[in-house]
């Protein structure tokens, strides 16, 4: 029996809290791997293993004042963040993290949505995002601001297309755009990771760039713009933007995991389980690179992205294509 | 990512922004057209080292307009030490670069020994030579862990901090203060060298040899690092001798000029050393010389370990220097030299001398007017980074913003000094 619709609203609430659960302790995680890295303890106050930072945090976050400048457009310095934190959100909800069971009498899948299209809409809700960040660092009035918003604008829409094409190869194999379909595909044969590794390379360079981590961390760059397009953001709005930019990471991890690595397949163990111990190890990389590399400049950013990634996205595609056809 | 060796070749000539060289005037053409968005930097801005303040005038992200605004963290140094008797002054050099805080007091001791004529007996010299290659390594630590930084590689700054806080237990070890020891003093030093201090000085100068080597593996091991660093902010090597540079900054113009090789001090021409030079005049080749010149101070450090003379570490003069403790219960003199000079301090002859050393920053100079009193007549400091902050705006050519943080970077100015 197909599911009701009160169990999707269901899976969806549920979802939606392990989502923000895991941008939380995602914070927890950057903080303590950075920590190490840098011979430092890292949070290590708020509970046993610095566990409840991210609550003080929260706390912290909801309970300070929410500045606004005199000069900022309302309606839209005040929409930018909701807008951001929304998108990201509802990405998240095509990915798969597991197979379908029985519960109840019901067939219950593991995914909120399963649509057909599942890559098109994480881009498609990806680019709706963009408008947040240049929307509110517009809109915030003031330099800062603005050129970090120049700056993300930029640097997001030339990296989505090396992005999206870096994922044709895998469309291609798989001959699917649903993200189910591509998993169960990879069940079948073998994970896109061997076969796509060059897809995989650019997918990750221009994920690293798509969510403004670092070395592509521009758009924020805190040495140089103070914080980018969320200067004169403060209070929970500021937390709403911090939220977007960390669970855009989660879901870029996850659609890696889903896209190269078999999404949650893996023996023995449960696959929601697999599915978390291979999203944890991919934000791992994140928060690798974060403690190892320096800040590319602008102009080399955009060299990289059009020169590199682009025509090396472009090729594998092709390569790809050709072998499919003909092998 | 091949880095644009075309772009790297360092400009013949000059190309100081005339007529004033320490701001860089935006083109009137330009100006005109109305695209350029005026950004102030500072005085608080992560970026800067301090107070220093930026008005940067952009074209997108080009850099077209720059000045530079100081005098954030004035605090009348100079001033003060006309008020303090000279053995009290010593304290205040120290604070005006917080960072080479070793040096800057070597030199005003310098000043006050070269005025008295006295010469400080060798264990003080070569102590203090040692203690200044401590001080060198100390700053280009902080430098390379606050340049890196801001290029975004963080880590570094850890990395960094964790020799240099090696480096402040060794401070402590011997002066009892982690900075701003006050350790030198006319006629050699405060206190004898204390037991167990040469077992853990030698013990960072071996583990510092390896960890300049693994500083470097970090960051010239990376294409990003190289691509940010190598071909931005040129400087030739006639521009930077026009704007009175010295130090790291001059080196790395291709300018074989340092203080303790052409005018050694101290005891310098006693031990083995190379000053690094290198011809590109870039940010590369400004961190490249600050690495080499941790190495050879590692090499100092060494050197002054084995050749440690023994003997007395301050002259014995009780005019100058305070009579030991254990005198002053059985001799009247002693305790009349103690209270003469805790109360009065001791008089320099009358005269005027200018000393200079070479600081981490380059040539750092004390100027010392004295009528003949106990107290200095005028004091003044010629400070490195006050000097340096002058190229920045002929560095700046074709800049972008990025490029502005690696510069100013690269300059390795300490506001505390700019401004005094």
């Amino acid at each position: 029996m197909r599911e009701p619709w009160w169990i999707d609203v269901i899976k969806a609430a549920v979802i939606v809290n392990i989502v923000m659960l895991s941008f939380a302790y995602a914070t927890w995680l950057e903080r303590k791997v950075l920590g190490r890295m840098q011979l430092r303890y890292g949070p290590n106050r708020a509970g046993p293993y610095g566990l409840l930072q991210p609550i003080a945090d929260l706390v912290k976050l909801i309970r300070k004042e929410s500045f606004s400048p005199t000069h900022a457009i309302d309606l839209l310095y005040f929409a930018a963040p909701v807008v951001a934190a929304f998108t990201a959100l509802a990405a998240f909800s095509v990915i798969p993290f597991g197979g379908v069971w029985e519960i109840g009498g019901y067939e219950v899948s593991g995914r909120v949505a399963d649509v057909s299209i599942g890559i098109l809409l994480i881009f498609a809700l990806g680019a709706i995002g963009i408008y947040a960040f240049l929307v509110g660092g517009w809109a915030s009035d003031s330099k800062y601001s603005l050129l970090g918003s120049m700056r993300t604008a930029a640097q997001l829409v030339s990296y989505e297309v090396s992005l999206a094409l870096s994922v044709l190869g895998v469309v291609i194999m798989a001959g699917s755009l649903s993200l189910v379909d591509i998993v169960e595909r990879q069940q079948e044969t073998l994970w896109y990771a061997a076969p796509q590794i060059v897809g995989l390379l650019v997918f990750f360079v221009a994920g690293v760039a798509e969510t403004n981590r670092p070395p592509f961390d521009l758009p924020e760059a805190e040495t140089e713009l103070v914080a980018g397009y969320q200067t004169e953001y403060s209070g929970m709005r500021y937390g709403l933007f911090a939220m977007a930019e960390y669970v855009n990471m989660i879901t870029l991890s996850g659609l890696a995991v889903t896209l190269f690595f078999g999404g949650w397949s893996g023996p023995v163990l449960p696959g929601p389980l697999w599915f978390v111990v291979k999203l944890a190890l991919v934000v791992f990389v994140f928060m690798w690179l974060r403690a190892t590399l320096p800040r590319l400049r602008y102009d080399q950013l955009m060299q990289v992205g059009w020169k590199v990634l682009l025509p090396v996205a472009t090729l594998n595609a092709v390569v790809t294509a050709i072998v499919v056809v003909y092998a | 990512m091949a880095v644009a060796e075309t772009k790297r070749a360092i400009y013949e000539g000059t190309r100081i922004p005339s007529p004033i060289p320490s701001v860089l005037q935006v083109d009137p053409g330009l100006r005109e057209e109305g695209d350029i968005l005026e950004v102030n930097f500072g005085p608080n801005h992560p970026s800067t080292h301090g107070v220093l303040r930026l008005i940067v005038e952009l074209n997108g992200e080009k850099v077209v307009g720059l000045q530079a605004v100081v005098g954030y963290l004035h605090t009348g140094f100079e001033k003060n030490m006309e008020a303090k008797t000279y053995w009290k002054a010593i304290t205040y050099p120290e604070r005006i670069d917080y960072v080479s805080f070793q040096n800057n007091e070597l030199v005003f001791v310098l000043a006050i020994e070269k005025l008295l004529g006295i010469e400080p007996p060798p264990k003080a010299q070569w102590m203090r030579m040692l203690l200044c290659e401590l001080n060198r390594i100390h700053s280009h630590l902080v430098w390379l862990g606050t340049a890196a930084l801001e290029l975004g590689a963080i880590s570094m700054f850890w990395y960094c901090f964790r020799e240099r806080d090696a480096i402040l237990d060794l401070f402590e070890l011997v002066g009892g203060v982690r900075m701003h020891t006050r350790y030198f003093q006319a006629g050699g030093l405060a206190e004898d060298i204390p037991q167990g201090f040469y077992d853990e000085c030698r013990a960072f100068a071996d583990t510092m040899e390896k960890r300049v080597d693994d500083y470097e593996a970090l960051l010239s091991g990376q294409a990003i690092w190289l691509e940010r660093t190598k071909g931005v902010g040129l400087l030739s090597a006639e521009d930077a001798i026009a704007l009175g540079q010295s130090g790291p900054v001059l080196r790395a113009s291709g300018v074989d000029w340092d203080l303790r090789k052409v005018q050694p001090y101290l005891v310098y021409d006693q031990v083995d050393f190379e000053v690094p030079v290198y011809p590109n005049g870039d940010v590369y080749d400004r961190y490249k010389v600050h690495m080499d010149e941790m190495r050879q101070s590692t090499r100092i450090v060494q050197q002054a370990l084995h050749g440690m003379p023994e003997g007395p570490w301050i002259v014995d003069d009780r005019k100058i220097v305070l009579p030991p403790r254990h005198e002053l219960h059985t001799s009247m003199e002693s305790l009349i030299h103690h209270f003469k000079l805790v109360t009065e301090g001791y008089r320099v002859p009358e005269g005027e001398v200018y000393v200079t050393v070479e600081s981490p920053r380059g040539e750092l100079g004390c100027y010392l007017v004295s009528d003949g009193g106990p107290k200095p007549w005028r004091v003044k400091f010629r400070a490195p980074s006050f000097v340096a902050l002058e190229a920045t705006a002929t560095c700046m050519s074709d800049a972008l913003v990025a490029d502005l943080i690696a510069i100013v970077g690269s300059l390795d100015t300490v506001m505390g000094e700019v401004d005094r």
